[in-house]
């Protein structure tokens, strides 16, 4: 059978990211996707970083559909009874090209038009079932009775990722590794919004809450603007969920959460009109798949590239920079007339000398100081508190500042050798 | 909103047939956790006592995969819903 270059499985950001550059390098690429369109399948939080990539996207994003560009971030801590919001804006983040939320059903079918307008197919409602294989050698892909053959296969699937999987280079998926997310989307005018978040039209916000949202379980809530609407949601750790005592249902937490005083008012008069729901990687560096092998690489959600540093949350810039970096070693493969995984490991060298595996890496430690009850209820229910105590003036006289804070600091048990502990660990990461 | 009126704001296309495989012997055998019953965002799982066996409403799946993971007995088999089928996300 006649082989093309590259097949690329699955239409997200990786996959049209890595098709993108390999056509602008003249490489044969068929794309196939198993939604309707690219993006109907997807899910983001979210937002994308930008300034990691730029230097690697080339013209790729150019009029992208994004929602807004952020410019102020919020991180709560909700207490119980209580909560404490820090507000942060700066004149760099209004004045560059930081960060944008956006919308994958919209943001992925844009890109992958871009890319049928290059020439690249992109096949839509097209599950791939299996890889094919000559020897120990990936060779393409079958979907029912269909085959394509092909020179490399790149596995950009998604965070389920069963093209790695059948490709032995997954590990087993455990529940520690990943957290569940769900989403709404919520319909607002947009000068609501604006009034709403403080900020001027194509501005944003982005928040994140901590604390008395998942009753204790590795995760939070977030909520981003989008134009004229708002994605808000809720990210629990898989593994806290399992040994939750008694058992929570999930979808509960949602409902609970946009009951919140601290966020019903600014969701008032809102239309529900998108429920959704996806898994996000939270392995870190030690949750990366085997990223190439045979005949095939793997890019994005599908390696386990994303990143959750509690006060930030990452992961579609590093689907676009993988899918780009791999489709670089693809070209230098196809020069070279070898894809065996010799030549393919050249993409995790490439990786490595990139923020994508530089970040990983660096943020090692993360999943595991994270990994702890502490920053998911005591210290947002200390923090807001503490901050109840010195505010509220009750019928006595007030204590001094300097006395109520001792008395807390000790009370709360945050000068205890656990706290200390954890203070000291923050090193680590 | 309860979330079945949640899940019907989104478009779904139904295929004949399931795309979740539940194996109940291994549920009955091994599994006393249930973990499915609670981790599904779309609250799909439920228990059936008359047939002693859970029941997946696989129509209004999300495509997350969190039972599957959460299943550590194995006893979820969980593929994607064929091309043209599922869930069709408008936002995302």
């Amino acid at each position: 059978m006649d082989k093309i270059d590259v097949v690329i499985v699955g239409g997200g950001l990786a996959g049209l990211a890595c098709a993108y550059r390999l056509a602008d390098k003249g490489l044969q690429v068929i794309v196939v996707e198993r939604g309707d369109f690219a993006g109907s399948k997807n899910v983001t939080g979210g937002r994308l970083y930008l300034m990691p990539i730029r230097s690697l996207v080339g013209d790729m994003l150019d009029d992208a559909p994004y929602e807004r560009k952020v410019v102020r971030e919020r991180w709560s801590l909700l207490g119980k009874g209580n909560s404490l919001n820090i507000d942060f804006t700066g004149e760099r983040f209004r004045g560059e090209d930081h960060s944008y939320t956006l919308l994958r059903a919209r943001f992925d079918r844009w890109l992958s038009e871009k890319l049928m307008s290059k020439g690249v197919f992109v096949i839509p409602r097209y599950r791939v079932d299996d890889l094919l294989w000559e020897g120990d050698c990936v060779a393409g892909i079958r979907a029912g009775s269909e085959e394509i053959a092909a020179h490399v296969v790149v596995a950009a699937d998604g965070v389920l990722s069963f093209m790695a999987k059948k490709a032995g280079l997954k590990q087993k998926m455990t529940p520690k590794n990943y957290a569940v997310g769900m989403k709404e989307v919520i319909e607002l005018p947009e000068e609501k919004i604006n009034d709403r978040f403080n900020v001027n039209s194509n501005e944003g916000c982005a928040q994140l809450f901590l604390g008395d949202v998942t009753q204790g379980i590795f995760g939070g809530g977030f909520l981003y603007t989008n134009r004229d609407t708002v994605s808000v949601g809720i990210v629990a750790g898989i593994q806290g969920l399992m040994k939750k005592v008694p058992p929570i249902e999930v979808h509960t937490l949602m409902d609970a959460f946009k009951e919140k005083y601290e966020i019903k008012r600014i969701l008032e008069g809102g239309n529900l009109v998108e429920y959704s729901a996806h898994i996000i990687p939270e392995g870190g560096y030690k949750g990366i798949s085997k990223v190439y092998g045979n005949g095939i690489v793997v890019v994005g959600d599908a390696a386990g590239f994303a990143l959750n540093m509690g006060v930030t949350v990452r992961g579609m810039e590093f689907a676009i920079a993988s899918g780009v970096i791999a489709a670089e070693t693809i070209v230098a493969a196809k020069e070279a007339d070898d894809f065996t995984a010799q030549t393919l490991s050249g993409y995790e060298k490439r990786l490595r000398e990139t923020f994508v595996l530089k970040d990983l890496a660096a943020c090692e430690e993360m999943p595991e100081f994270l990994d702890n009850e502490s920053f998911f209820s005591y210290y947002p229910d200390n923090f807001s508190g503490f901050l109840e105590k010195i505010m509220w003036f009750g019928d006595g006289p007030k204590e001094k500042i300097g006395a109520t804070l001792w008395k807390e600091l000790k009370g709360s048990g945050m000068l205890s050798f656990k706290r200390l502990k954890e203070l000291y660990n923050i090193r680590k990461i | 909103m309860k979330i079945d009126e949640k899940l019907a704001l989104d478009a779904f296309k139904t295929d004949k047939e399931s795309h979740i495989i539940i194996r109940h012997e291994v549920c009955r055998k091994q599994c006393t956790a249930k973990h499915c019953l609670f981790v599904c965002p779309g609250h799909l799982y439920s228990y059936n006592e008359e047939l002693n066996e859970i029941v997946v409403e696989f129509a209004g799946c999300l495509e997350c995969g969190t039972c599957m993971v959460a299943c550590q007995e194995g006893a979820i088999e969980w593929v994607y819903p064929r091309g043209e089928y599922g869930v069709q996300y408008r936002y995302g």
